[in-house]
């Protein structure tokens, strides 16, 4: 791999929200033809294809979308790691990269999940008129609701609630103020699936879907794609000067997944693996906590985006309730997070997340964010988590 | 469940990984922590304190709700298991409270066998109001 490593040269998303007349294929190759044309290249000068889907069973997506923007006959890679999915794809192109297969590779997460309901964690079986132990457990009947919960929201409702009991300081009303942070911001982004703020006490009235979690604390289910046109440094020399100007540098690239503890066998530890990426990330990058203008963290629930202050090391250990009470998180505090609404209102088509992450990012970076523009932003940092569990963390900094 | 044993007293038995002693609910084909593939059986305490919940009040088809679901810290071991007893609202169940191991009878099936289920009930009695069992249809206290 060559010293000047890994440039983002052009990245798109769609609207995210309900978009009934497109598929999969239309919504991945909206984001696709949009990351190539704001990169100022072709399907031609790709080497390599990641495309990232969770809810089409199976299909092809990559080659799908190839039929519809270029069959080049490159290779591709269809890849599913949960939530993080879109983050993996972006990660396999970077590889690629890397290992010098090519130059230049595209990106892409697409995700059809308007109208879909709750989704639950593992799989279940229906009931049977008599009971024989089955499975791992040995168990006679579904035990999701019996033996805890394997739901998103109550999984995750746990997991703040947990860190709520190790470090103290949080309350229903303290987790319904990082949602409404993400409502509020969610009004300057013209591509958010809600742009509507929300008051704390609206939150805490609404339904109650995982205590504490009540529906406007939970993702947007939606539907969305993002793509991402990757390249070498060494090809982005020989590239134009607007081209290089634009371009934004990818500083860290870091997936893990959960290293043993003695917890993540009956609640998935999203602890660990986080703070391992990002200890990694900024390792690697030799950028840290106090040098991001923004991040953008994977907040599937307000209890999730408290967690991860900490394991972002953004704050001491133990100090994520003083970091939002110190308003840092907020677009005009110290350390804005998730201006873009975050996945409560901005939404969450899964594995466009990872890589719609990296947009805003990069958004900013480029002083091309619009109204929501962070000023002078120059390093950011975006974060996805996939239950089960699977980590993505990437540091980007605006071209010197 | 085959981690209940209901006889002589009702507790849960691990799978204990003989090298570590990482314990584990389900069937292994090796150690998670250490890839060890020898395990022994290990009874766990029957109380223990309640380390996080949450109350579900929005679930698949068919599961009744509101119901609380938590992990239980049972003398260093990780349970995952519904508190029962309880009012299932914030008031009534808190993060440290301390709970012991309870069974009911999940259900009958159509050849009248009953199948044992296990939960938490906090130790204390005193947040469990006398009218908590009405708040759990279906389910039937041991
Ligand atoms: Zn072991």
């Amino acid at each position: 791999m060559s010293d000047d490593g890994i440039w983002i040269l052009g990245i798109h998303m769609t609207k995210f929200g309900k978009h009934p007349d497109k598929d999969v294929i239309d919504l991945a190759a909206e984001a696709a033809l949009g990351a190539l044309a704001d990169a100022g290249v072709t399907m031609r000068d790709l080497g390599v294809l990641a495309a990232g889907n969770l809810m089409s069973m199976g299909a092809p997506t990559g080659q799908l979308l190839q039929k519809q923007i270029g069959q080049t006959g490159i290779p591709v890679y269809n890849v599913s790691n949960a939530c993080a999915t879109g983050a993996t794809a972006l990660r396999t192109v970077i590889m690629a990269i890397k290992a010098g297969e090519c130059d230049l590779g595209l990106a892409v997460g697409v995700e059809k999940l308007a109208g879909a309901g709750l989704l639950a964690g593992g799989t279940r079986k229906q009931e049977a008129p008599t009971w024989t132990p089955q499975g791992r457990y040995g168990a006679v009947a579904p035990i999701d609701g019996r033996i805890g919960t394997e739901t998103m929201p109550g999984v995750f409702a746990q997991i703040g609630l947990e860190y709520g009991h190790r470090y103290g300081g949080t309350s229903f009303e303290l987790f319904a103020r990082i949602s409404a942070k993400n409502h509020a911001h969610s009004t300057l982004n013209p591509l958010a699936a809600y742009t509507k703020a929300m008051s704390v006490e609206e939150i805490m009235n609404d339904v109650m879907i995982a205590y504490p979690n009540t529906r406007p604390m939970c993702s947007a289910n939606c539907d969305g794609a993002a793509a991402a046109v990757l390249v070498s440094g060494a090809k982005l020399r020989t590239l134009d000067p607007d081209q290089r100007r634009r371009a934004v540098k990818v500083s860290a690239s870091v997936l893990t997944s959960d290293p043993w503890t003695e917890s993540c066998q009956v609640l998935p530890d999203v602890n660990t693996l986080t703070r391992q990426a990002a200890l990694a990330a900024y390792e690697s990058s030799g950028v840290s906590p106090d040098d991001l203008d923004l991040v953008e963290l994977h907040d599937c629930f307000a209890t999730a985006e408290l967690v991860h202050y900490d394991n972002l090391m953004l704050c001491p250990e133990g100090g994520a309730v003083d970091f939002f009470e110190s308003g840092a998180p907020f677009r005009d505090g110290s350390l804005p997070v998730n201006v873009s609404g975050g996945l409560q209102s901005k939404g969450h088509p899964i594995a466009a997340t990872g890589i719609a992450n990296v947009y805003e990012i990069c958004q900013h970076l480029r002083g091309e964010a619009g109204d929501r523009q962070i000023e002078g932003a120059r390093v950011g940092l975006a974060h996805v988590i996939g239950l089960g569990s699977a980590c993505g963390v990437h540091v980007l900094e605006r071209a010197a | 469940m085959d981690y209940l044993r209901l006889e002589p007293s009702p507790c849960l038995l691990a799978h204990e990984c003989v090298a570590c002693g990482a314990r584990f609910f389900d069937r292994r084909n090796a150690c998670a922590a250490c890839s060890g593939t020898s395990f022994r059986e290990a009874e766990l305490p029957t109380e223990g304190e309640l380390r996080t919940f949450t109350i579900v009040s929005y679930a698949a088809p068919g599961i009744p709700v509101p119901f609380v679901a938590g992990v239980v810290d049972c003398g260093g071991t990780s349970v995952r298991a519904n508190v029962i007893n309880v009012v299932p609202d914030a008031d009534h169940v808190r993060t440290g409270m301390k709970v012991r191991l309870a069974t009911y009878v999940v259900g009958v099936d159509s050849e009248g066998t009953e199948a044992i289920g296990f939960g938490f009930e906090p130790l204390d009695g005193a947040t469990t109001p006398a009218d908590a069992r009405e708040t759990e249809p279906g389910k039937e206290q041991p």
